[in-house]
């Protein structure tokens, strides 16, 4: 399980980071922490003709306290957000789900650029930005986008970003008035989860503002409006997640997988719902 | 023809300077290129976690980092932590406890766990045991290892020896 | 056996203590010497192309693009080797009626599984042999592939192999007594399950890994081996290459996780030998995680329908299985693979008073990657079974399943006898093992609080299961079939001029132990402190001819071996030293290292001893003819099989929700004889327990009905992880085996035997107030959700 050749490239600079990418026709990838391309070169299910390695790019790693939200960089590790007091004191949501993803060795090196641009279904971090209602900052030798995490998630593994488009840093408004939930189901720790789901709401009681958001159970990660609408006025506790659950059905349309048929990950759905807002219910937000 | 790219950086404490394919990866690097057997290849896509080494003071997989990527990094092996001490309370208790049997996991594994302690891992059988979810061992049933572990970071944590 | 005290009595015993291996500080420390740790001088790289079709006809290999590829050397196909590569068999006259056809190292005109070798490329290094191996055009006509075991003998299904009619490999029946009028007694109680295994793989983490090297200037083929049997390897390399035995070495060195996986034939193997042998050259081949789980071989595919009888009194009046098991295209070689079968037959029921019995197997082909021996044989699936039945029988009457086991188990005083299926036991121990268990597990407070937790909606069972194990097995197992396997082992004890043992045996080590073993065995023989004792082991040139490890026999075979020979040589050396300090060789011993007289006052260290020996022959008696090594060899005569015997418990919680099963207690309590080294036997019995725990819950291997795998990595394949695993308690009884001096029974395999039972049992334990059950394994949370029908 060998590699195929490629040619590499080590910007130094954005700039000519973003420059190699345009340059770099449609074989051209970027490569971050890696953690996810490098095995598929390594299975020959990916043959890129370059990898623009982006790992020296200076100033992209940088994790901010910007006063209402936090800059994340692309290039952040996943380590790094596990560690952060930033992360922990105004985004409890990422710190609670870094331990969930993959193991250490990993970590060291993914990044959250690269978890969100390989937009994995099963992926945590992508649904952690659409439970946070994260923008997501995108470059191009052209210009800078700002993109909507509801609207960067497109299928597996497929994004908004364009070809010659790179995710530069995600920026995510602090939590302070919000609470949260954070459930999965993974075969064993560090598994991809066969579902899981990421939930904020305004702090206090009732429901207000809630976002319900699953991943490991469709093409992306999927927010879930109608459990969300099902807890309106309610306060978390028995009747509003059996309320939230029963509105799963029909509201999700799960696919099906090695682990899991897809009547099995709507039922998981159901109970990892009915359980999150029971831990929201057991604890003082 | 395969493309290559020169690569400076240290591996256990000396210098090294090679010319490479960018395609090969740290693990064969180390083991093929420089002669460090000691770290494993048991996947090739980061899952079973013989081949971890240390990079810049973290556990990295091996098998997913290119050589190229190291350049001007600090890689330590399990030959050098070995050399250099720092992991003999490991294996001391390691090998008092039958931790390891074939041996093929057990490099990684005292990278990752040197990790866990270097961090103030605790002695906690449950967090050590998700400390260790990353390494796979066929042959221990992980008990010993767990064992092993929980021996070492209360010695550490109690401030003497093991 | 000289002097007055058996070795169990003598000073410093080191039987029955735990010391630390002697190897395991070098691999601590990384300085394992693994095949892949090896090179050697113009060593090229072997990459395979794998039939990406279950089944199909090769009709071109178009191989000049590869063969002008950067870096490459030969490219091969199966076609190229044949003529240098005898195909070969995987039948054994002793279980009649196996078929199987010559199978090529190389696939040649059809590939009949998913990964079967079609094409070889050699290359400076094994990236660019892939890359060649890629530019290999191959002209596949697919054919009608058998996948489904289930459908193998319809008269529709694809027959793989034309020449036989059908898909059948072997079958065979086993019967004694009546079980007809047993299940038509009207007052018994009847229960019927069927029970599924699926297809699983060792996964061991050193993937198989040869490296070969062919001298032509001596006709010599010298093969580093990542393997478990170096003699049988020397005998099938020297006859499938046309080579003298004599010319033919195998070393194994470290090998990095074995568990039968890698006891057997490789055609990819036996190519890259023949290829070194084409080039003059050394040739490595390691498998890498993608091809191991399509050419490793599989395990435990079976469906198995069973039948038991309960009369009101509680004994088992009667038991039927009907056993069905899907290998691959092929008999793997030389072990065949009916002996799972065969062992799901003869040893289903083994711990019980059986009266009536009826047992059949049918082996058939499939498309799919190749089966045979995996630790614990068919063991997991025969004990899984049996105590299934036993539970379910227990549940049905209204018993405790301890109870039903107690009425049932056959007597401690019992032996020896002789079960249904023929199978000869003694000395085994299956009540006491069970009320140690029972006791350590604290059986009463566990029901107690099962019941207690149940009110509260929390669902935790408690699952037992009684097995046998096969150990030190006599010839009786492969020799007597035509099996080139020797199952008898050799060991060379030398005394050095510095004083230092020398030990050479036949046994192999994987890392269970063994060379710390025979260093115990050998340093109590002689007198010796342990660090003066130094094993080798793994090298057809040097050690004595014997069988290497599997069947758990490496201490009780090799152990009894190593003992006899460091006997015979401390009265060798105590008969040299009497005369030299002219006394008499029964008022000496050896002691620490040194010969001492009746009083224990020491009269010449060995060193000295040996240094005047060696060096000094001037100063003997003339007549004095000193040998110092010895070599002994060792097999088991009095039984086909050592049976060792065990319980095993899992106390685990069932999330009726979710289905997700936690493991939160496991206990053994095994019999395996006279515990040598109890550190080393402990954790056999843990790591087997998690392997089979694997088997139980976890693992799989995946196929469509197209005959492809469908989760051959490490992310989808799922083995077991420390996260998940329970802490595992072990004790021990201890009957030592009257065949041999040391007493030492096998201990490698029971962990898996057992372990798969007792978790199902536990699940269903669970489960069983809200009437779900589930015998189908692995146990996922998928079956559980369908047992429960919540999905």
């Amino acid at each position: 399980m060998k590699a195929p050749d490629f040619s590499y490239d080590r910007p130094e600079t954005l700039d000519a980071a973003l420059a190699a990418l345009a340059d770099g026709g449609p074989e051209a990838r970027l490569l971050a922490g890696g953690q996810s391309l490098m095995p598929m070169l390594n299975f020959r299910v990916a043959a890129p003709s370059l990898l623009i390695d982006i790992n020296r790019v200076p100033g992209l790693d940088a994790i901010e306290d910007e006063g209402n939200f936090v800059r994340v960089g692309a290039l952040a590790r996943h380590s790094a957000l596990e560690r952060s007091d930033v992360i922990a004191r105004h985004l409890p949501l990422i710190r609670d789900v870094m331990p969930h993803i993959a193991h250490a060795a990993i970590r060291s090196r993914g990044t959250i650029g690269g978890s969100l641009a390989l937009a994995d279904p099963a992926a945590e971090l992508p649904a952690c930005m659409l439970a946070l209602d994260a923008t997501i900052v995108v470059r191009s030798q052209q210009a800078e986008r700002r993109i909507a995490s509801a609207d960067f998630f497109r299928g597996v593994y497929e994004t908004a970003l364009d070809a010659d488009e790179m995710i530069i840093a995600v920026e995510i408004a602090k939590q302070a008035s919000r609470r949260h939930a954070f459930r999965e189901i993974a075969r064993r720790h560090g598994d991809y989860a066969m579902a899981g789901l990421a939930l904020t709401a305004a702090a206090g009681e009732p429901f207000d503002g809630t976002r319900v958001v699953f991943f490991g159970v469709a093409d992306r990660p999927i927010r879930a409006s109608a459990a969300e609408n099902a807890v309106v006025g309610l306060p978390a506790g028995a009747e509003a997640g059996e309320r939230a659950a029963a509105a799963l059905d029909g509201a999700l349309q799960p696919h099906g997988d090695l682990n899991a048929s897809p009547q099995m990950k709507l039922h998981l759905a159901k109970v990892l719902l009915r359980r999150a807002i029971e831990d929201l219910a057991g604890r003082p937000s | 023809m395969q493309m290559h790219r020169s690569v400076s950086l240290t591996v256990n404490g000396e210098r090294v300077e090679r010319d490479v394919p960018v395609r090969l990866n740290l693990v064969d690097f180390l083991r093929n290129e420089l002669g460090f057997t000691g770290s494993h290849v048991g996947c090739e896509h980061g899952v079973c976690g013989a081949c971890t080494v240390r990079v810049d003071g973290a556990p990295v997989r091996g098998c997913l980092m290119l050589a190229v990527q190291a350049d001007g990094a600090i890689v330590e092996t399990i030959e050098g932590l070995s050399a250099a001490g720092a992991l003999a309370d490991l294996q001391d208790a390691f090998v008092a406890r039958n931790a390891l049997q074939c041996g093929y996991c057990t490099p990684g594994i005292l990278i990752t766990v040197h990790d866990y302690l270097e961090r103030g891992g605790a002695a906690d059988r449950a967090a050590i045991r998700t400390a260790l979810s990353g390494n796979y061992c066929r042959c221990t049933g992980y008990q010993a290892i767990v064992d092993a572990i929980a021996e070492v970071a209360a010695a550490r944590a109690g401030g003497g020896a093991a | 056996m000289t002097g007055p005290l058996s070795v169990f009595d003598r000073p410093n015993s080191y039987i029955g203590r735990s010391v630390p291996r002697p190897n395991a500080r070098r691999l601590a420390e990384g300085r394992g010497r693994f095949v892949d740790d090896l090179s050697l001088p113009r060593m090229v790289h072997a990459a395979f192309l794998r039939s990406p079709h279950a089944h199909a006809r090769i009709a071109n290999i178009h191989t000049a693009a590869a063969k002008a590829a950067p870096g490459v050397v030969a490219v091969y196909s199966g076609a190229d080797l044949l003529p240098r590569i005898e195909p070969w068999v995987g039948v054994l006259s002793h279980l009649k009626g196996l078929r199987s056809p010559p199978q090529p190292a190389v696939a040649v005109d059809v590939a009949r599984w998913q990964g079967e070798a079609v094409a070889m490329v050699l290359a400076a290094s094994r990236a660019e042999a892939e890359d060649a191996a890629a530019l290999i055009e191959v002209d596949y006509q697919p054919l009608p592939v058998a996948a489904d075991m289930e459908r193998a003998l319809d008269p529709s299904e694809p027959v793989i192999h034309a020449e036989y009619g059908s898909n059948l490999a072997w079958e065979r029946l086993v019967e004694h007594g009546d079980v007809e009028a047993a299940f038509a007694d009207p007052d018994a109680t009847i229960v019927e399950r069927t029970f599924r295994f699926g297809r699983h793989t060792g996964v061991t983490l050193e993937p198989r890994a040869t490296l070969a090297a062919y001298d032509p200037s001596e006709r010599r083929l010298t093969v580093h081996y990542s393997g478990q049997a170096p003699h049988m390897m020397q005998v099938i390399y020297a006859k499938h290459l046309g080579l003298p035995e004599g010319n033919v070495r195998v070393v194994a060195g470290d090998v990095g996780g074995a568990f039968g996986i890698k006891v057997h034939t490789y055609g990819d193997e036996v190519a890259a030998a023949a290829a070194s042998m084409l080039l003059g050259r050394p040739v490595k081949f390691v498998a890498d995680r993608f091809e191991s789980f399509l050419s490793d071989i599989h395990a435990r595919d079976h469906r198995v329908t069973a039948k038991i009888a309960v009369s009101p009194d509680g004994k088992i009046a009667g038991f039927a299985m009907d056993d069905l098991t899907g290998i691959g295209p092929y008999s793997v070689y030389p072990r065949t693979s009916a002996i799972e079968a065969n062992q799901v037959l003869n040893l289903t029921g083994a711990p019980y008073m059986l009266p009536a019995y009826r047992a059949r197997a049918k082996v058939v082909f499939q498309n799919k990657t190749v089966m045979c021996q995996y630790r614990a044989v068919g063991h997991p699936i025969a004990v899984a079974v049996m105590e299934g039945m036993v539970d379910a029988a227990a549940a049905a009457t209204g018993r405790d399943p301890a109870e039903l086991r107690r009425l049932n188990l056959i007597p401690d005083g019992g032996y020896p006898c002789v079960s249904a299926t023929g199978m000869r036991f003694n000395e085994l121990s299956h009540h006491a093992c069970l009320d140690r268990l029972l006791q350590l597990m604290d059986y009463e407070a566990l029901r107690a609080d099962q019941t207690q937790l149940r009110e509260k909606g929390v669902y935790r069972g408690i699952g037992l299961s009684s097995f046998v194990e096969v150990t030190n097995p006599s010839p009786m197992f492969y020799g007597v079939g035509g099996a080139p396997i020797a199952s008898q082992d050799g060991a060379t004890v030398r005394l050095d001029a510095s004083g230092a043992v020398h030990v050479s045996s036949s046994v192999t080590e994987q890392g269970q132990g063994t060379e710390a073993v025979l260093a115990q065995v050998v340093a109590t023989a002689m007198g010796v402190p342990i660090e003066s004792v130094r094993v080798t082991t793994g090298d057809t040139d040097i050690t004595p001819y014997g069988g290497g490890t599997w069947a758990s026999r490496g201490a009780g075979i090799g152990g009894e071996a190593a003992l006899l020979a460091g006997e015979a040589l401390r009265a060798q050396v105590l008969q040299a030293a009497a005369a030299i300090l002219q006394t008499e060789a029964q008022k000496l011993d050896i002691v620490a290292g040194a010969v001492v007289d009746e009083a224990g006052q020491e009269r010449v260290t060995l060193a000295d001893l040996a240094r005047q020996i060696y060096y000094r022959g001037n100063e003997l008696p003339p007549d004095l003819k000193p040998e110092l090594i010895a070599t002994r060899h060792y097999r088991v005569t009095d039984y086909p099989f050592v049976f060792t015997n065990g319980c095993q418990a899992s106390w685990l919680e069932v999330d009726v929700e979710t289905g997700e099963v936690t493991l939160l207690k496991h206990w053994v309590v095994e019999d395996c004889g006279r515990v040598i080294n109890p550190q080393l036997v402990d954790e056999q019995m843990r790591g087997g327990v998690v392997q089979g725990i694997g088997g139980a819950l976890y693992e799989h291997c995946l196929y469509d009905a197209d005959g492809q795998l469908l989760n051959a990595t490490m992310a989808d394949y799922l083995v077991p992880m420390a996260a998940e695993m329970p802490d595992i308690e072990v004790a021990h009884v201890e009957t030592p085996t009257s065949t041999s001096v040391l007493g030492a029974k096998g201990a490698g395999e029971a962990g898996t035997g057992g372990a798969p039972a007792a978790i199902m049992n536990a699940v269903n334990d669970a489960l069983r107030p809200l009437n779900a059950e589930v015998t189908e394994q692995p146990i996922t949370p998928a079956r559980i959700l369908e047992a429960l029908k919540a999905i």
